[in-house]
């Protein structure tokens, strides 16, 4: 397991993203946070994970662990496909724009968000939406939930096979009180 | 027109008057204006004229920065550190920055085309005159310069009129470059108007490129039935010495066309171009060919099929004289702008040059004559293609395999590809004698070697997927439709009103690079939706090439089957570039011909009209280029919404409108000056998708303006609703912000569309005459 950038090039400057060791800590983190959203990308219908889509460990994720769920791209037709309704679907570059906002107050109207999980967008876009989050909403918390780590987020796991990236996604939704 | 330095010189002549002897008369400056329509308010304008408008534009679509590198190393104060909220040494913000380094890409890329046209224009002068008249469409076109005309209060007459015009552009690049340096400008808000700015000189020098060729190298002039020409390298008459430009200047393939066609031997030898060259020969001479698009450089020059390789300027791989090289190609540069490292031999014999090139005694050189470069090229392919005898460096089958197995699994190769794509799993296979996998990634290759720079082995990993799909490489045989040019006026006039009330849904211009993310058959994919949709599809550059690229199972390419005229149901390919200008062209004379809104020097009135008006949405799906960014610069500033797919992330900065902010969304009703809301129409200014299908649903959301009748809202949210539903497998969550009246639901889905607005509070509101601009209100209410 690696913490450089998957992408050879997309390199940190001065701050670089802390790297989850084990999935306990991201379960940590999230448990921590009082308004925490996962945001999913159109990767999670095209990485297939010990021969289940990527789409299917996070509707278990998101069962367990009630964390609202934003479909980007176009897969929210999948997730309710599959008899999950995200809270919201938009594009990924709004709902990264909405997250740069202060005064947004998230999808429900409750309060804005303190930590937005990440994952399966391009690689290089999800990097650059969190360059943008780390630039210009620097109270907020970014963990990805990739197999790739990405050092502009707050919180990323390492690069990694899908073997462990399949086991880190189970053990992070048995963590949670719906998942066990 | 302003014609300069006019001199007068009288040797001797008798008059009633007198005898006049030696009489020298020089005039620095000469107005002929017999134009009749007054001058606007605000031709030639300058940095901060329409900076107002600007930010208008810029409040309602905000930018979202995400900077590629947290630092500023512009200055010696530096490196700096911006991140989260730090000011560098000289006081600069992270999003001022990101905002500089947009400016910085968009001056680069209006320098690029405008400096493109300088030099054409100054050729084509020097070969025609510079009275030389403009015609880019006969009795078809009377507004023969419509960005021009609205940006400079200039109509251009003559080869030579087009001087003044890019005296200008070159004058405001040049301003708007110094704002970049440290210490002017500090808002990020100003350095995106000026942007803008430099976005709309950009389309100026476009304008100026396209119609000096056009009107004197005898291209299509505005023909919707421009001819079918040959792409692919399975049209290439590998039996005949193959010459291949690159780049974007016609200029030097021009000289190789005529000198073969001077010497009777234009069946005697394959000119073939890449990138926008390549469009730009096709429209020159018929049978020239295309090969493909900016990616497909290095396959077309490893696999040997080029004896020749020209290079003239922009989007030229840099190492494109090296790969040529490999392949015993000799390489002729022929632009100022790109000399790579070759001595200049202008001034030498043709003789001396042709001998050297084909003894090998130089790998290539600098020639700045382009009849020289014809005459060289054509005689050095003639004895080079029996020696070269199609020499590659492709490895054969067996090489693969072997390369294959020296393989150390790092992985490299895939987290170097753009792509992310699973290189080290086609090498394994290729490593047990199986090719298909490396096969498999061909199409999404996008041929920029990188994995070949980092494998530690020096697998050349690209090498062996070109060798694996060659025989589909050989057999690439489709059609493109040769660039148009302009849109005629009659067009317009036949399809201006239908576009303003809304009833044909939009205007879809798919262009650019082809930086694409899973190959090319999304763009053709998406020109085929929208153009069954009755949407008018206009593609230029590499986006065009790609657009042909695909057939139908009749066999039949976009351009086979769609009309090439501007109307609804119409794919038409405008051409290179430089062509890109025709596109806001007819954006601009849809308000000035249809509309009848006065053009000259008056840019703001015409930006509100379109950007309220015209439901046109621009598509750059593979956009990867500094002049991409300087031509959709200039889109944003006449109101167009542009799309990128998701490598255009990497711009760095999106302009995007927020839907749930219903106070960003007012307008004022020209009829009374009363503020109505009309809703985010368009939503964004500049959007970057992620996939081929939130491009199609986004692509119909985007074309819906504030001043679409019901009947042509209705047609637009058909659109919308069921792309949707198709591909979201839901009805929009935001309908009810486009819901203005009961009569904008499409008629079958009325009943369910109304039960989904009582859910959301919807009010019924009306359709104003929208503008952002209080000085169009015609009767201000008391």
């Amino acid at each position: 397991m690696s913490c450089e950038p998957w992408q050879c090039a997309e390199v940190a400057a001065t701050k670089k993203a802390m790297s989850i060791t084990k999935p306990e800590v991201a379960v940590s983190l999230i448990k921590r946070a009082a308004r925490p959203i996962l945001i999913v990308g159109s990767g999670a219908v095209e990485r297939e994970l010990e021969g289940r889509l990527l789409i299917d460990y996070l509707i278990d994720f998101a069962h367990a662990s009630k964390v609202p769920v934003v479909a980007t791209a176009h897969i929210v037709g999948e997730f309710m496909k599959r008899g999950f309704k995200p809270s919201g679907f938009m594009s990924a570059m709004d709902i990264g724009n909405r997250l740069v906002d202060p005064s947004w107050m998230g999808l429900d109207g409750k309060g804005p968000y303190d930590v937005v999980l990440f994952v399966a967008l391009p690689y290089y876009m999800e990097a650059y939406i969190l360059s943008g989050l780390m630039h210009f909403a620097p109270k907020l918390k970014t963990i990805t939930l990739d197999n790739a780590f990405h050092p502009h987020a707050s919180w990323s796991f390492p690069n990694s096979n899908v073997k462990v990236w399949s086991e880190n996604l189970k053990v992070m939704t048995s963590k949670f009180e719906g998942g066990q | 027109m302003t014609r300069k330095n006019v001199r007068v010189k009288i040797g001797e002549m008798k008059t009633n008057a007198g005898f006049i002897k030696n009489l020298e008369l020089s005039v620095g400056k000469l107005v002929d204006d017999s134009w009749e329509e007054p001058m606007g308010p605000t031709p030639k304008p300058g940095l901060t004229t329409l900076r107002n408008w600007d930010l208008k534009l810029l409040n309602r679509y905000k930018p979202f920065y995400m900077p590629a590198c947290d630092l500023c190393c512009l200055c010696t104060f530096g490196k700096c550190d911006l991140t989260a909220g730090k000011r560098g040494a000289c006081g600069l913000t992270m999003a001022a920055q990101s905002s500089r380094i947009v400016l910085l890409a968009c001056c680069i890329g209006a320098a690029t085309h405008t400096a493109h046209s300088r030099h054409m224009v100054h050729h084509l002068i020097e070969k025609y005159g510079s009275r030389y008249p403009l015609d880019i469409g006969g009795l078809n076109i009377k507004v023969e310069a419509p960005i021009t005309r609205l940006v400079c209060g200039i109509r251009p007459k003559t080869l030579g009129d087009l001087d003044e015009v890019l005296d200008y552009a070159e004058n405001q690049i040049t301003q708007a470059l110094a704002v970049v340096h440290t210490g002017q400008e500090g808002n990020n808000l100003d350095f995106e108007s000026k942007a803008f700015h430099v976005g709309m000189i950009d389309h100026v020098g476009m304008e100026v490129g396209d119609i000096a060729q056009v009107s004197t190298l005898d291209y299509p002039r505005a023909d919707p039935e421009a001819p079918i020409v040959e792409m692919g390298i399975g049209t290439v008459d590998r039996s005949k010495p193959v010459i291949m430009a690159i780049g974007h200047n016609v200029v030097p393939s021009v000289g190789i066309i005529d000198y073969m066609k001077d010497n009777s031997l234009d069946d005697k030898l394959e000119v073939v171009g890449l990138c926008c060259t390549a469009h730009d020969i096709t429209r020159y001479w018929d049978r020239g060919k295309i090969i493909g698009p900016i990616s497909w450089q290095l396959r077309f020059i490893r696999g040997g099929f080029a004896d020749v390789v020209v290079l003239d300027e922009q989007c030229v791989r840099t190492d494109a004289s090296n790969e040529a090289e490999r392949v015993k190609a000799p390489v002729i540069a022929a632009s100022a702008k790109n000399c790579m490292g070759f001595k200049d031999r202008t001034n030498d014999p043709a003789d001396d040059i042709v001998a050297d090139l084909v003894s090998g005694k130089v790998p290539g050189v600098l020639i700045l004559d382009p009849d020289k470069v014809g005459e060289v090229a054509v005689r050095v392919a003639q004895k080079i293609a029996p020696l070269r005898k199609r020499f590659n460096v492709l490895p054969e089958v067996n090489e693969v395999v072997e390369l294959a197995k020296t393989c150390r699994h790092c992985n490299m190769c895939q987290r170097s590809c753009p792509q992310d794509l699973k290189v080290p799993e086609a090498i394994e296979a290729a490593e047990e004698g199986s090719l298909k996998k490396l096969n498999e990634l061909y199409e999404f290759c996008i041929g920029c070697g990188r994995c070949e720079q980092i494998c530690p082995v020096n697998i050349p990993i690209h090498s062996l997927i070109i060798k694996s799909a060659e025989k589909q490489l050989t057999q690439e045989i489709c059609n493109c439709r040769a660039g148009r040019g302009a849109i005629q006026d009659v067009e317009i006039r036949n399809v201006g009103s239908p576009i303003v009330l809304g009833e044909i849904p939009g205007i879809l211009a798919v262009v650019g690079c082809s930086n694409y993310p899973k190959g090319g058959k999304d763009v053709a994919d998406i020109c085929r939706e929208f153009a069954n949709r009755r949407f008018i599809v206009v593609t230029s550059g590499c986006a065009a090439m790609t657009a042909g690229a695909y057939k139908n199972e009749e066999g039949q390419t976009l351009y086979d089957e769609f009309s090439g005229e501007f109307a609804a149901g119409g794919i038409l390919n405008v051409g290179s570039c430089v062509a890109n200008s025709h596109i806001a062209g007819a954006a601009i004379k849809v308000a000035n011909i249809f509309a009848k809104r006065p053009l000259r020097g008056n840019y703001e009135e015409i930006a509100d009209y379109i950007y309220n008006r015209v439901g046109a949405v621009g598509l750059a799906w593979g956009a990867y280029s500094q002049k991409a960014a300087a031509i959709a610069a200039g889109f944003w500033r006449l109101g167009v919404p542009v799309l990128v797919g998701p490598h255009g992330s990497k711009y760095r900065r999106m302009l995007l409108g927020r839907a749930d902010k219903k106070e960003d969304w007012d307008v004022y009703d020209a009829r009374s000056g009363d503020k109505v809301n009309v809703g985010p129409a368009p939503e964004h200014l500049f959007q970057t998708v992620e996939t081929k299908e939130e491009a199609m649903v986004f692509i119909a959301k985007l074309c819906i303006r504030p001043n679409d009748t019901w009947k042509g809202r209705s047609i637009k949210l058909s659109h919308y609703i069921d792309l949707n539903k198709r591909f979201y497998g839901t009805i929009p969550e935001d309908l009810h912000l486009f819901v203005r009246t009961p009569a904008d639901i499409p008629m079958t889905m009325k009943d369910d569309i109304l039960k989904i607005l009582k859910g959301k509070n919807w009010k019924e509101t009306i359709i104003p005459d929208p503008t952002l601009l209080p000085r169009m209100i015609r009767k201000k209410r008391k």
